[in-house]
């Protein structure tokens, strides 16, 4: 409609064709503006709201007990498990970590993680040879956590732990990787 | 009557352009030689998507994504819901029919030269397609939420975790949180059933699009060169020649194909049933030996095979190395020769990366590497070997079970793969450097100097100097005079003759 009318009257044609494309233009330029300022403000939430898993900082780590000390006989290594403090209700059995305790004499403890430093396996402790092993591609590491064969880059990851009231402690909450070590 | 039926059909085709549609698409002119068996992997991929769609949305209307849930509702739909097993099995199958197919329509693509100009983009869609449904499996294998699905976690969590800096960071958004658990599931279904998915459905679209605009590749000819110049011409006029409408001309190879792709899914679903789940994601259950399905025991097998010093490196750059390789294939070999007859070098490839794959695969099947963790309670050394054997080399046998050396070494096809097999270590090795082995260990052997007494180290010795065949002379320090049987061997292990063995 507005086309014929500007066909109309051919000699004002192009000043109204430019007042008009001014006009266009700028509300095109609004447009996308306006989509520009609301698409911020609806991806910072949005982003903020995904990217909040970046975080390695915050409440996941604290002490945790472990059992009374008579529940660990010296010169031995024993498996025990904490709930993970961080835990959703939904967690199910993950909430549940497994970890070796070997106690040395009196309150010398080792507390090593479950996973093994090349690919984060389950080890397993053998009493007899006095080794850990990994099922998965063959690591194995000596009665104090340290590296012994196969193709783990490290030694075991250890807690930190503390005794107090008659209690071992373990200071965990956080998966151990190479780069954030327990 | 008939002519009301024909208006109410003019209206509707006025009105949604079906016709229209079916000449841009399945009407779409195509060489007559393109209808081929080879060129049945594309469609044949595309049944079994079309196949994980439905089956996948039924077993949502059962699966609980939740860690504490998910396990006690694939064994409700393993045994409860009725067809819930058959669901989950065809779910199961489309996938391995989907990898696999997709893998022959890769090969098929890259034999017949189909990425080169004009089709650069067809060839990069599909190489986003092929990852995509790599992601499918591996977030698949999470959605089913058993041991092996949490310790996979933990391997990909501890390979993100090598990334220098960042490495924390990633693990953390990888898993959702500090440790596997809730969130690390919830994530990876999110994954697999909305952005992969989704991401799919629009690359498989662009991909069909460009082979419509770009046509399909024909059938090459030895000798027929790609050049820029002429190619659209040359195209243009084959299909002039040759050319017949893809439906119903060139189709019914691809419906063949697609029936018994569907058939073959619900036949070994039906037949084999569902995949696990395996055992409780449960982290305390330490007594486990994960490992993943079959499309990723070939990664399974060269993460253990690599040697140690260059593993974060290789982990951190080989994988972007080979996407980056795919995405440029048809930038390093662009316009000439199409026909594999032609292309020794692309058909060596194929062959090559198919043999490594396939020995990987096959070796990642039995996990040579990884030491039988209950060899030492389960595993019996054969009775030939303790047969007139000294109470010290019998002892001896009883260490190399108590102690766990069986776990890793072999005596008689009994025990572990990780070490050598020991049957004729005692024509290997003199005494004097099995106890230096022994208690020094070395390479991927442990030191058990610390946890063998000395009287356990004789016995171990003294048995394995029993390990060799009859017609094998037992090894002798060379520095030392005298027969080989005499001076070199412990006593009560020199004069008598070993058992024959096969």
């Amino acid at each position: 409609m507005a086309i014929s009318e500007v066909d109309a009257i051919p000699d004002r044609r192009t000043e109204v064709d430019t007042k008009k494309t001014s006009r266009r233009s700028f509300l095109l330029k609004l447009g996308f503006l306006l989509n520009g300022l609301a698409a911020v403000s609806f991806s910072v939430p949005v982003l903020g709201y995904v990217l909040s898993s970046f975080r390695t900082e915050g409440p996941f780590k604290s002490w945790i007990p472990l059992g009374p000390l008579t529940d660990f006989p010296e010169q031995q290594t024993r498996l025990a498990k904490y709930r993970n403090p961080y835990t959703r209700p939904w967690d199910g059995p993950t909430a549940e970590i497994p970890c070796w305790v070997r106690r040395l004499e009196g309150d010398k403890f080792q507390i090593f993680a479950i996973n093994c430093t090349h690919l984060g396996c389950p080890v397993r402790w053998f009493q007899e040879s006095h080794l850990f092993m990994c099922p998965c591609h063959g690591g194995a590491f000596y009665e104090d956590g340290s590296h012994a064969s196969g193709p783990p880059p490290r030694g075991l990851y250890e807690y930190q732990y503390k005794v107090e009231h008659g209690q071992l402690w373990v200071f965990g909450g956080q998966l151990p990787t190479l780069g954030q070590p327990a | 009557m008939i002519e009301r039926l024909r208006k109410i059909a003019t209206w509707i085709d006025d009105r949604v352009y079906i016709s229209k549609l079916y000449a841009a698409t399945a009407g779409h002119k195509v060489p007559s030689k393109s209808g081929s068996w080879f060129y049945v992997f594309g469609s044949g991929t595309l049944v079994c998507f079309m196949v994980q769609i439905v089956t996948g949305i039924c077993l949502a209307l059962v699966y609980v994504p939740s860690a504490g849930e998910a396990y006690s509702s694939l064994e409700y739909l393993n045994y409860q819901q009725q067809l819930g097993w058959l669901l989950r099995a065809m779910h199961n199958w489309g996938s391995n029919f989907m990898v696999a197919i997709m893998l022959l329509h890769l090969i098929q693509v890259f034999l017949f030269g189909a990425f080169k100009y004009p089709r650069e983009m067809t060839w990069i869609s599909g190489v986003v397609l092929l990852l995509c449904t790599l992601g499918m499996a591996f977030t698949g294998q999470i959605l089913r939420f058993d041991q092996d699905a949490y310790w996979g976690l933990g391997i990909g969590a501890a390979m993100a975790g090598r990334v220098p800096l960042m490495g924390p960071a990633i693990v953390h958004m990888m898993l959702g949180g500090p440790i596997i658990a809730g969130e690390t599931l919830s994530r990876f279904f999110t994954l697999h059933v909305f952005v992969i998915p989704g991401t799919i459905i629009a690359i498989v679209s662009l991909h069909l699009r460009l082979v419509l605009t770009k046509g399909i590749n024909e059938y090459p000819v030895p000798g027929k060169l790609v050049k820029k110049e002429t190619y659209a011409a040359e195209y243009e006029e084959e299909l002039k020649k040759t050319g017949v409408p893809f439906f119903p001309k060139a189709v019914s190879k691809d419906l063949i194909f697609c029936a018994l792709v569907l058939l073959g899914i619900v036949v070994c679903a039906a037949c084999f049933g569902p995949e696990g789940p395996h055992g409780l994601a449960d982290p305390t259950q330490i007594n486990t030996a994960p490992k993943p399905d079959y499309f990723f025991l070939w990664l399974f097998a060269v993460l253990s095979l690599m040697p140690d010093y260059l593993e974060t490196v290789l982990i951190l750059t080989v994988p972007f190395i080979v996407i980056g390789i795919l995405f440029a294939v048809p930038f390093i070999s662009n316009t000439g020769e199409k026909s594999p007859r032609r292309r020794p070098v692309a058909v060596l490839s194929v062959l090559f990366i198919l043999v490594v794959l396939g020995a990987f695969n096959y070796l990642g099947t039995f996990a040579p590497w990884s030491p039988q963790m209950d060899a030492w309670s389960n595993a019996e050394i054969p009775v030939t070997y303790l047969e007139g054997r000294t109470p010290l080399e019998r002892q001896g046998a009883l260490v190399f079970h108590t102690k766990q050396c069986i776990n890793c070494h072999s005596v008689g096809d009994a025990g572990g793969l990780r070490g050598p097999a020991l049957d004729h270590v005692a024509a290997r090795l003199t005494a004097d450097q099995l106890v230096r082995q022994v208690i020094q260990g070395s390479g991927n052997m442990p030191a058990y100097g610390k946890n063998l007494t000395p009287a356990e180290v004789a016995g171990l010795v003294a048995f394995m100097r029993t390990l060799h065949s009859a017609t094998e002379a037992p090894a002798r320090d060379s520095t030392r005079t005298g027969p080989a049987t005499v001076d070199n061997i412990p006593s009560g292990t020199s004069l008598r003759v070993a058992p024959v063995r096969q």
